[in-house]
């Protein structure tokens, strides 16, 4: 990896993982235990755990969801598309001949990512061809997905009970739960191919100025599509994991705001939503923070109606320290900057 | 109303220009794009606020803070695209916002006839209850000025009213105008047509990067004088100015020849031929055509008539891609919009044309891009040398240079400019026009289009000269003299 571009990322991550690090430590705090790991029949349990766990589909999407957000989009129809993957793949099992069985599982899942892939392109052909507003174009299936999956299911809350099934969701795998393990390798690859290939500097050209792309042979409408489609999958995988913890699929529940949550990770990681550098260890933070956010309250004792208001408050915190006026408050007043000089984002933008 | 005054010294914009508008007279405000006069007539309706300066209007100072202002001193506007209603009806459009009403309720009938008596007086012939936008565009923009004229408007702006219009919807549209001129009131009328600006206009004012050049009445300004004073050259003072010797042409067959290409709404049907080792000159004023005809060369928009044939070979240009694996490379006329990709760095910005052919998978090696950059940044002296900086925060000359290294890199056969120096400082665009004699020298094949005349000539070794979307002509070097060009481009009524 380059040295530049290590140093790109490191210097605007320091916020985002100051702000982990202060919530852990507030963990702490309220809980002795916070960091204790036990390890049981080779599994490792502890709260740390939990919230890797429970924070994988979410990190999933908004892996995804940077990639879209870097051209300049957003995908409001990834928690439609987690019902949907999810409805298919249990309503599968439930309803092939033995349903116990591995093949059944292996069908089922292929099935439900194959559909997550073709709603992905949906997406992208509203974008990329049509030129349909992202907010937009992905507003139709976030309301008809949820309809989609209750279709599928019939409006019932299927169960499914097979063994190598909830081996995603509940199984383990070289003593991490089988959902952290895939997400920490999806995660990898994406970094990898992203800053290995050229792919990362195409998406940041496209999602900074897409015109000049395009002329200078960038082809933009491949790249934006792609996106699309690759944030498809991770939501049908994350679709996967969140039914195969609970063994069932629930058309309603299942992935209920997570584009929120997802969009809200890749903003506290400090990509920017009008689109251009992206920073995916920045997401992975960010997902880190929301989960470990909800873990605290639990920790906390804050009475669950409260919850939302709590990470309400958090996330304000958040956009406002990340507000053009606030920086340069702030810049005005802590006289000598240790950033480079920044020159303001927004003229970039007025045209 | 007896004249309006505006100055903005310590503005770039607009520097200390005078400007009157007198009662019953069509002025037109002239100007390449840039001169100011958007500007001046934003400053007018009360769209900008003036720095310094004054306004009067029939007498007396007047500010215009907003543009209700400017509508309340009898200044109305219609604008370049139609900005009404078209679902609502023609009567409702003029008289939205001020409907007639009676007992609280807006009164049908009056409303009507009221319609019906303003399209008389125009002598328009329209159905005060039909829907706008069934009526064409013309009619549109007719029914636009109705309703500024209701507003009992002492001066009425048009700004570039016939950019959309056919000649016999010009002429309609004429004759409206006359008949308000006549009537008393004052209007100004903005047009890059020239012919249309001789056909209607009493005086002139002619704006040039944001100075006053002069006021003149039309029927004392010869057209080839009116584009000198729009180009800021005297005729003379060009004709005597060197030219470097010419560069070598070959006879060999052209690299790219395009036959009959065109785009509908965008440029008519031209050929243009360019051979290695030759420089074409693409001469015109601004909205002639000259950048929509190399975006066809480039593939950035489609033709949807002609033909182009590189090598030998017809091929079909589908998107910028396809003109680059050709090894066609395209600077394009807006930097900022269509060249620099800001937040990249200057690094990423040079190797990005090179990265795109390439694809994203193969990406080019650290090294190479390296190497590559380094070359380029020495061999046009970039500033600064920090492959690291964000192209964003480079100055415009050096932002240009970059975008030409972008191309360079590609190491291209045919190389188009679009205005590749302006508004860039004299030295950056001496060492730009020095590339490209360079560049043609060594074989590479040049298409050059710029909005200074001196430049196209000095540099070409033949002009194609456009106006209001046509080719007109195709000079030699030998026969391309600015004074020539210049009759070209003013020469009176052709098949526009």
């Amino acid at each position: 990896m380059p040295e530049s571009m290590r140093e790109a990322l490191r210097a605007p991550l320091l916020r985002p993982v100051a702000a982990l690090l202060a919530l852990l430590l507030l963990n702490l705090l309220l809980n002795p235990g916070f960091f204790a790991l036990r390890v049981d029949d080779g599994h490792l349990y502890g709260s740390v755990i939990d919230v890797l766990k429970n924070g994988a589909p979410t990190a999933l999407i908004a892996l995804g969801m940077t990639l879209v957000v870097a051209t300049r989009g957003i995908d409001l129809s990834v928690g439609a598309t987690v019902a949907i993957a999810g409805s298919v793949a249990c309503s599968w099992i439930a309803t092939s001949p033995d349903p116990t069985a591995p093949g059944a599982a292996v069908a089922g899942a292929l099935i439900a990512l194959g559909l997550a892939l073709l709603l992905g392109a949906w997406n992208g052909l509203l974008v990329s061809v049509f030129g349909i507003q992202p907010i937009i174009a992905t507003l139709v299936l976030m309301t008809a997905g949820r309809g989609i999956a209750q279709l599928v299911t019939d409006g019932q809350i299927i169960t499914v009970d097979n063994p190598l099934f909830g081996e995603l969701g509940g199984g383990y795998l070289v003593g991490l739960p089988v959902a952290v393990v895939l997400t920490a390798v999806v995660f990898a690859v994406v970094a990898l191919v992203v800053r290995r290939t050229a792919l990362g500097m195409l998406l940041e050209a496209v999602g900074i100025n897409p015109a000049a792309s395009r002329l200078a042979g960038v082809r933009a409408r491949g790249i934006i599509w792609g996106g699309y489609v690759f944030t498809a999958l991770c939501a049908g995988v994350a679709g996967l994991l969140i039914s195969s913890n609970v063994t069932a699929a629930d058309a309603n529940n299942a992935g209920l705001w997570i584009e929120l949550d997802a969009i809200l990770a890749v903003v506290v990681g400090g990509t920017l939503l009008s689109g251009g550098r992206f920073s995916i260890s920045g997401t992975l933070v960010g997902a880190l923070i929301l989960q470990t956010l909800t873990t605290t309250v639990y920790t906390m004792g804050i009475p669950p109606e409260v919850t939302l208001v709590f990470k309400a408050a958090v996330i304000i915190v958040v956009c406002l320290a990340q507000s053009p006026k606030i920086r340069a408050l702030r810049r005005r007043s802590a006289a000598p900057p240790i950033a480079p000089a920044e020159p303001a984002r927004e003229e970039a933008h007025v045209r | 109303m007896r004249g309006i005054e505006i100055g903005f010294p310590g503005v770039k914009a607009l520097d200390g220009v005078d400007f009157r508008l007198l009662p019953g007279e069509v002025h037109a405000l002239m100007g390449e794009n840039g001169a100011g006069k958007s500007t001046l007539i934003k400053a007018l309706t009360g769209v900008y606020p003036i720095d310094a300066g004054t306004v009067v209007v029939g007498g007396r100072d007047a500010v215009f803070a907003a543009p209700a202002d400017a509508q309340a001193a009898g200044i109305a506007t219609v604008y370049q695209e139609v900005n009404l209603c078209p679902n609502l009806t023609v009567a409702e459009n003029i008289l939205l916002g001020r409907e007639p009403r009676r007992a609280g309720r807006i009164d049908r009938r009056a409303m009507r006839r009221r319609t019906r008596e303003l399209l008389a007086s125009l002598h328009l012939d329209l159905d005060p209850d039909s829907l706008l936008g069934d009526h064409p565009l013309a009619a549109q923009q007719l029914v636009a000025i109705a309703r500024a004229v209701d507003v009992d408007a002492a001066a009425l702006v048009l700004d570039e009213p016939t950019s959309s219009l056919d000649a016999r919807e010009v002429e309609e549209l004429f004759r409206v105008v006359r008949d308000l001129r006549d009537r008393g009131v004052a209007v100004l009328f903005v047009s890059h047509f020239l012919e249309q600006v001789y056909a209607i206009a009493d005086r002139a004012t002619i704006l040039r990067n944001g100075k006053l050049v002069g006021e003149y009445r039309i029927a004392e300004l010869p057209r080839v004088e009116m584009v000198a004073k729009m180009i800021g050259r005297e005729l003379a003072e060009l004709e005597d100015l060197d030219r470097a010797p010419a560069a070598p042409v070959e006879g060999a067959a052209p690299l790219l020849a395009a036959t009959g290409i065109g785009r509908t709404g965008a440029i008519a049907p031209a050929d243009l031929a360019v051979r290695p080792g030759e420089v074409v000159g693409l001469a015109g004023l601004l909205g002639s055509g000259r950048t929509e005809l190399v975006r066809l060369l480039f593939g950035a928009d489609r033709a949807d008539s002609g033909e182009i044939v590189v090598d030998g070979q017809a091929v079909a240009l589908r998107s910028p891609l396809a003109a680059i694996a050709r090894g066609i490379a395209y600077c394009a006329e807006d930097r900022k919009a269509d060249g620099v990709v800001g937040d990249l760095s200057v690094r990423e910005n040079l190797v990005l044309a090179l990265q795109a052919r390439r694809g994203w998978a193969r990406r080019l090696p650290r090294r190479t891009a390296d190497a590559l950059v380094e070359r380029w940044i020495a061999a046009l002296d970039i500033r600064p040398a920090d492959p690291e900086a964000l192209i964003r925060n480079l100055s415009g000359g050096n932002q240009q240079k970059c975008l030409l290294a972008r191309w360079l890199i590609t190491e291209p056969r045919l190389l188009i400019l679009d205005e590749p120096t302006r508004g860039i400082d004299i030295g950056a665009k001496t060492q730009i026009q020095k590339l490209v004699a360079d560049l043609s020298g060594d074989g590479m094949a040049v298409v050059f289009v710029s909005a200074e005349l001196e430049e196209v000539l000095r540099l070409s070794d033949r002009v194609a000269v456009l106006r209001d979307r046509h080719k007109i002509a195709e000079l030699t070097r030998a026969e391309a003299s600015t004074g020539r060009v210049m009759e070209l481009i003013a020469s009176g009524d052709s098949n526009a």
